[in-house]
C-alpha cells in the first residue's frame, strides 16, 4: 500500500454522468457505489432494530426477577426471551455487520481503491443486495409466527427439530438464512473476481491497500464456509420437513454432527466480520498518522494466515459436547496460534502510530478504541481457547462478554469507523467533528460499561440466554444494563449525526483529509462524492 | 505503573477468598474450588492466564498513551519514514510464541486432567436432562431415577438458606472425598450439565452418554445451572448438591432406596 500513489486523470465534467431516473437507479441498481449506499442504510436501519432487541434484553436483565418480558398470565415468557437472543444475534451477524462492512464499505471501495470503474458482474451484485431484503423480512417475520425461534442463532437441534420448535418460525429463519447466505456467495464470487482482473496497471497484489487484501481473504472465507452452512441448514429443514434423521439420534442421526457443520461456518465467520474491520483500521492509522502503514506485507500476509487457521479451530466451540480429550488438546493448540497473526496486527498498528504525527479526529477515535478493545477481546480468547479452562467459562457471561469484545466493539467500532472516514467521500459532506467525538466517547464509555463486568459475571458462572438470573449475579448486571441504556442513546445521537450530516453536512473536496501521497489510496484522487461513473481514464499505478 | 498492576491482579486474584457457596454478588473472580479439578482451573487462570493478559493488554494501553502523548500532530509535527524493523517484528512474533508454549503447557496438563475420570470409580451418578428438569439416578446404590425440579420463586424458603433460581426439591446428594463417575445424557434437546465449583461442564446429548467426574472435597451445598440453551425453561432448571461425609451418604443412599422423602428428613437432622 505505501508505494501506491497514482494520477489523477481530470474526470470530465458532470454531464456525462448519465443517472438514471429514482425508480431504476435505486430498485434496478448495478452501479457499486449505489449498491454501497443500499448496503449501508441497509446495515444501519437493521442495526437500529437489532440494537432494539439487545436493548429490551438488558433493561430485563438490569434487575433479577422477570419484569417485563411476560406472558398472557404474567408468567415469565422464556420462549419470548430466546426469540429476543436469537433475532438479536442473527440480526447482528448477517444484517449489519456483513452488510455494513462487506456490502456496504467494500462495494463502495474495493473498484475505487483498485481503480476499477465498478464490479466485475454490476448484475450480480444487484442480485446479491435484494436477496438480503427479503431475507431480513422473512426472520423479522418468523418472529411473529407461531412461537418464534428461540433457538439462538446457532440453531442447533433438537431444539430446533420438530421436537423444540414444531411451528413455522425455524423454517422461516432456515430461508432466510439460505437468502443470506446465497447473498453473500454471489457478492463474495464478485469480490473475487473483481479484485483478480480488474486492479489498474501497476497495481500488483503486492501493491494492493490493505482494505482491498481484507476483503479478499473476507470473501475467500464465505466461498469456502457459506456453503457448509447453508448444507447444514438445509439438512435441517429435511429433518423438519420430509423425515429425514441427518440430526436426530433416534433416527440414527447426531445432534453433535449439526454442531461441527456449523462452526465450520460459524468460526470462520467471525473471521468474516472482523476481517474487513482489520482493513478499514489499517487505512485510518495510517492516514492520520501520516504515515504508511508499517509491516505491509506482514500485516497483508497475518490476514491470510487468520482466514487459513480460521478453517481448522471450528471445534474450540464444542469443548464441552464430549468431543475426544486428544482433538480438544489438537483445536486448544491451533486456537492459540491465532494470536500470533493477531499479535502482529496490533503491534503493527502501534508501530505505524509510533513516530507518527497523530491527528486525533473521530475516524482515528474509533480506530485507537478498536485496537485496544480488540485487544480485550482477544486476551479473553486465549483464555478460552483453553479445551481445560472453557469447561469453566463455556456458555457463560465470559463467552458473552469475550465475542462483543471483537464484534461489539471491534467490528462495529470499524463500522463507524469507517463510516466517518468515508461519510465526506461517499456524499460529499462532512459530519460536524465535536458530533463525531461526542457519539464516539458515549459509545466507548458505554460499551466498557456493558461488557467489561460480564466477565466478572462469566468468572462466577452466570450461564448465557438466560432470562433471569440468581439474586448473586445483580450487581454486575445492573451497571452492563447502566451502560446499555448510555450506548443506546449514542445511537440515537449517532442518527442525528447522519441526518445533520446528509442535510447541512460542510461540502468537502476530494481528499478532505489531506491525505499524504506516501499513504494515499486511489479512492482519495476523486472529488466527493465521485462521479456516477469513475475512472474514465484509466488510473495507471506506479 | 507496576504498583497498580500488581494490586490490580492481587485484587482479581483473592476478590473471591470469602467463604459462601454458590456465585457472590460484586465478585470479580471464579468461584470457590469444591474439587481437585476446579482448584488445578483456578490456579491456572488465576497464576498463569490473569496475569499475562492483563499484563498484555496494560501492555498494549500503555503503548497506545505513550503514542497518543508523543506522536500527536503538536508533539512531532513531522513524521518518520520508518515502515519496517526486522528485529521488532521477528520479535513481536517470536514473543508472543513462547507465551503461548507457556500456556500450553499447563493447559494440556488440566485438560487431561479434567478427562481423567475416576480412574477406577467408586460410584456412579448418572444424569439425564429434560425439558426442563434433572433426572438423577445412583445404579450402584440401586436409586431409581428421581426427578429434581427448580423451586418456585413464591416457595422459596430463605431461612432454610434456599437460593432464588437455584434451589431444588429433590436435591442430589453425594459423598465427599470419593472418586465419582457422572453419566450424562438428555432425553429430548440439548442440556448442559454445569456445576462451576467442581469445574464440570458437560453437554446432555439425547443419544449419547457423556462421561465426566468429581470428587468433592469439603461438604456443604452446591449449586450449578442449566448451560445449554433449551427452550422456554432453560434458566429455570438449576442443579443442587448436597455433598456429605460417607457415612452419612451410606445411610441416606439406604434410605433413597426405598423412600425419597423419608431420606431429605434424615439428612436434615443428620450431624
Amino acid at each position: 500500500m505505501s508505494d501506491v500513489t497514482a494520477t489523477a486523470p481530470d474526470h470530465g465534467h458532470d454531464h456525462h454522468d448519465h443517472k438514471p431516473g429514482f425508480f431504476v437507479r435505486w430498485f434496478c441498481s448495478t452501479n457499486h457505489k449505489d449498491i454501497g449506499t443500499l448496503y449501508i442504510i441497509f446495515s444501519i436501519l437493521a442495526g437500529l432494530i437489532g440494537g432494539a432487541f439487545s436493548m429490551m434484553m438488558r433493561l430485563e436483565l438490569e434487575q433479577p426477577g422477570v419484569q417485563y418480558l411476560l406472558d398472557a398470565d404474567g408468567n415469565p415468557d422464556g420462549q419470548m426471551w430466546n426469540v429476543f437472543i436469537t433475532a438479536h444475534g442473527l440480526i447482528m451477524v448477517f444484517f449489519v455487520v456483513m452488510p455494513g462492512l462487506i456490502g456496504g464499505f467494500g462495494n463502495w471501495f474495493i473498484p475505487l481503491m483498485i481503480g476499477a470503474p465498478d464490479m466485475a458482474f454490476p448484475r450480480l451484485n444487484n442480485i446479491s443486495f435484494w436477496l438480503i431484503v427479503p431475507a431480513f423480512f422473512l426472520l423479522l417475520a418468523s418472529a411473529f409466527v407461531g412461537a418464534g425461534a428461540g433457538t439462538g442463532w446457532t440453531i442447533y437441534p433438537p431444539l430446533s427439530s420438530t421436537l423444540g420448535h414444531p411451528g413455522m418460525s425455524v423454517d422461516m429463519a432456515i430461508f432466510a438464512l439460505h437468502l443470506a447466505g446465497a447473498s453473500s456467495i454471489l457478492g463474495a464470487a464478485n469480490f473475487i473476481a473483481t479484485i483478480f482482473n480488474m486492479r489498474a496497471p501497476g497495481m500488483t497484489l503486492h501493491k494492493m491497500p490493505l482494505f482491498v487484501w481484507a476483503m479478499l481473504v473476507t470473501a475467500f472465507l464465505l466461498v469456502l464456509s457459506v456453503p457448509v452452512l447453508g448444507g447444514a441448514i438445509t439438512m435441517l429443514l429435511t429433518d423438519r420437513n420430509f423425515g429425514t434423521d441427518f440430526f436426530h439420534p433416534e433416527g440414527g442421526g447426531d445432534p453433535i454432527l449439526f454442531q461441527h457443520l456449523f462452526w465450520f461456518f460459524g468460526h470462520p465467520e467471525v473471521y468474516i466480520m472482523i476481517l474487513p474491520a482489520f482493513g478499514i483500521v489499517s487505512h485510518i492509522v495510517a492516514t492520520f498518522s501520516r504515515k504508511p502503514i508499517f509491516g505491509y506485507l506482514g500485516m497483508a500476509y497475518a490476514m491470510v494466515a487468520i482466514g487459513f487457521v480460521g478453517f481448522v479451530v471450528w471445534a474450540h466451540h464444542m469443548y464441552t459436547t464430549g468431543i475426544n480429550v486428544n482433538a480438544r488438546a489438537y483445536f486448544t493448540a491451533a486456537t492459540l496460534i491465532i494470536a500470533v497473526p493477531t499479535g502482529i496486527k496490533i503491534f503493527s498498528w502501534i508501530a505505524t502510530m509510533w513516530g507518527g504525527s497523530i491527528r486525533f479526529a473521530t475516524p482515528m477515535l474509533w480506530a485507537i478504541g478498536f485496537i485496544f478493545l480488540f485487544t480485550v477481546g482477544g486476551v479473553t480468547g486465549v483464555v478460552l481457547a483453553n479445551g481445560g479452562m472453557d469447561l469453566a467459562l463455556h456458555d457463560t457471561y465470559y463467552v458473552v462478554a469475550h465475542f462483543h469484545y471483537v464484534l461489539s466493539l471491534g467490528a462495529v467500532f470499524a463500522l463507524f469507523a469507517g463510516f466517518y472516514y468515508w461519510i465526506g467521500k461517499m456524499s460529499g459532506r462532512q459530519y460536524p467533528e465535536w458530533m463525531g467525538q461526542v457519539h464516539f466517547w458515549m459509545t466507548f464509555i458505554g460499551v466498557n460499561l456493558i461488557f467489561f463486568p460480564q466477565h466478572f459475571l462469566g468468572l462466577q458462572g452466570m450461564p448465557r440466554r438466560y432470562i433471569d438470573y440468581p439474586d448473586e449475579f445483580a450487581g454486575w448486571n445492573m451497571v452492563s444494563s447502566y451502560g446499555a441504556y448510555m450506548t443506546g442513546a449514542a445511537t440515537v445521537f449517532f442518527i442525528f449525526v447522519v441526518a445533520y450530516t446528509l442535510l447541512f453536512g460542510r461540502k468537502v473536496g476530494g481528499n478532505y483529509w489531506n491525505v499524504e501521497p506516501q499513504v494515499m489510496t486511489l479512492e482519495w484522487t476523486l472529488p466527493s462524492p465521485p462521479p456516477f461513473h469513475q475512472f474514465d481514464k484509466q488510473p495507471i499505478v506506479k | 505503573m507496576q504498583k497498580i498492576i500488581l494490586s490490580f491482579i492481587t485484587l482479581m486474584t483473592t476478590a473471591s477468598v470469602a467463604y459462601a457457596n454458590g456465585p457472590v454478588n460484586w465478585s470479580l473472580g471464579m468461584q470457590e474450588s469444591a474439587s481437585p479439578v476446579h482448584e488445578r482451573m483456578h490456579a491456572f487462570h488465576n497464576d498463569l492466564l490473569l496475569p499475562i493478559i492483563a499484563a498484555i493488554t496494560l501492555f498494549v494501553l500503555a503503548l497506545l498513551i505513550i503514542v497518543v502523548l508523543r506522536f500527536n500532530r503538536r508533539a512531532n509535527p513531522s513524521p518518520s519514514k520508518t515502515t519496517h524493523n526486522v528485529p521488532l517484528e521477528i520479535a513481536w512474533t517470536v514473543i508472543p510464541v513462547v507465551i503461548l508454549i507457556v500456556i500450553s503447557i499447563r493447559s494440556f496438563e488440566l485438560l487431561y486432567y479434567t478427562d481423567r475420570g475416576a480412574i477406577t470409580p467408586e460410584m456412579t451418578l448418572k444424569v439425564t436432562g429434560y425439558q426442563w428438569y434433572w433426572g438423577y439416578a445412583y445404579p450402584d446404590q440401586e436409586i431409581d431415577e428421581f426427578s429434581s425440579y427448580m423451586v418456585a420463586d413464591k416457595d422459596i424458603d430463605a431461612a432454610q438458606g434456599q437460593k432464588r433460581l437455584l434451589s431444588t426439591d429433590n436435591v442430589v446428594v453425594l459423598p465427599v472425598d470419593t472418586d465419582i463417575e457422572i453419566i450424562i445424557t438428555a432425553a429430548d434437546v440439548l442440556h448442559s450439565f454445569a456445576m462451576p465449583p467442581f469445574g464440570i461442564k458437560t453437554d446432555a446429548v439425547p443419544g449419547r452418554l457423556n462421561q465426566s467426574w468429581v470428587r468433592i472435597t469439603k461438604p456443604g451445598t452446591y449449586y450449578g445451572q442449566c448451560s445449554e440453551l433449551c427452550g422456554k425453561g432453560h434458566a429455570y432448571m438449576p442443579i443442587e448438591v448436597h455433598a456429605v461425609p460417607k457415612e452419612v451418604f451410606q445411610q441416606w443412599a439406604a434410605l433413597a432406596k426405598t423412600d425419597l422423602e423419608k431420606s431429605y428428613e434424615f439428612l436434615k437432622t443428620a450431624p
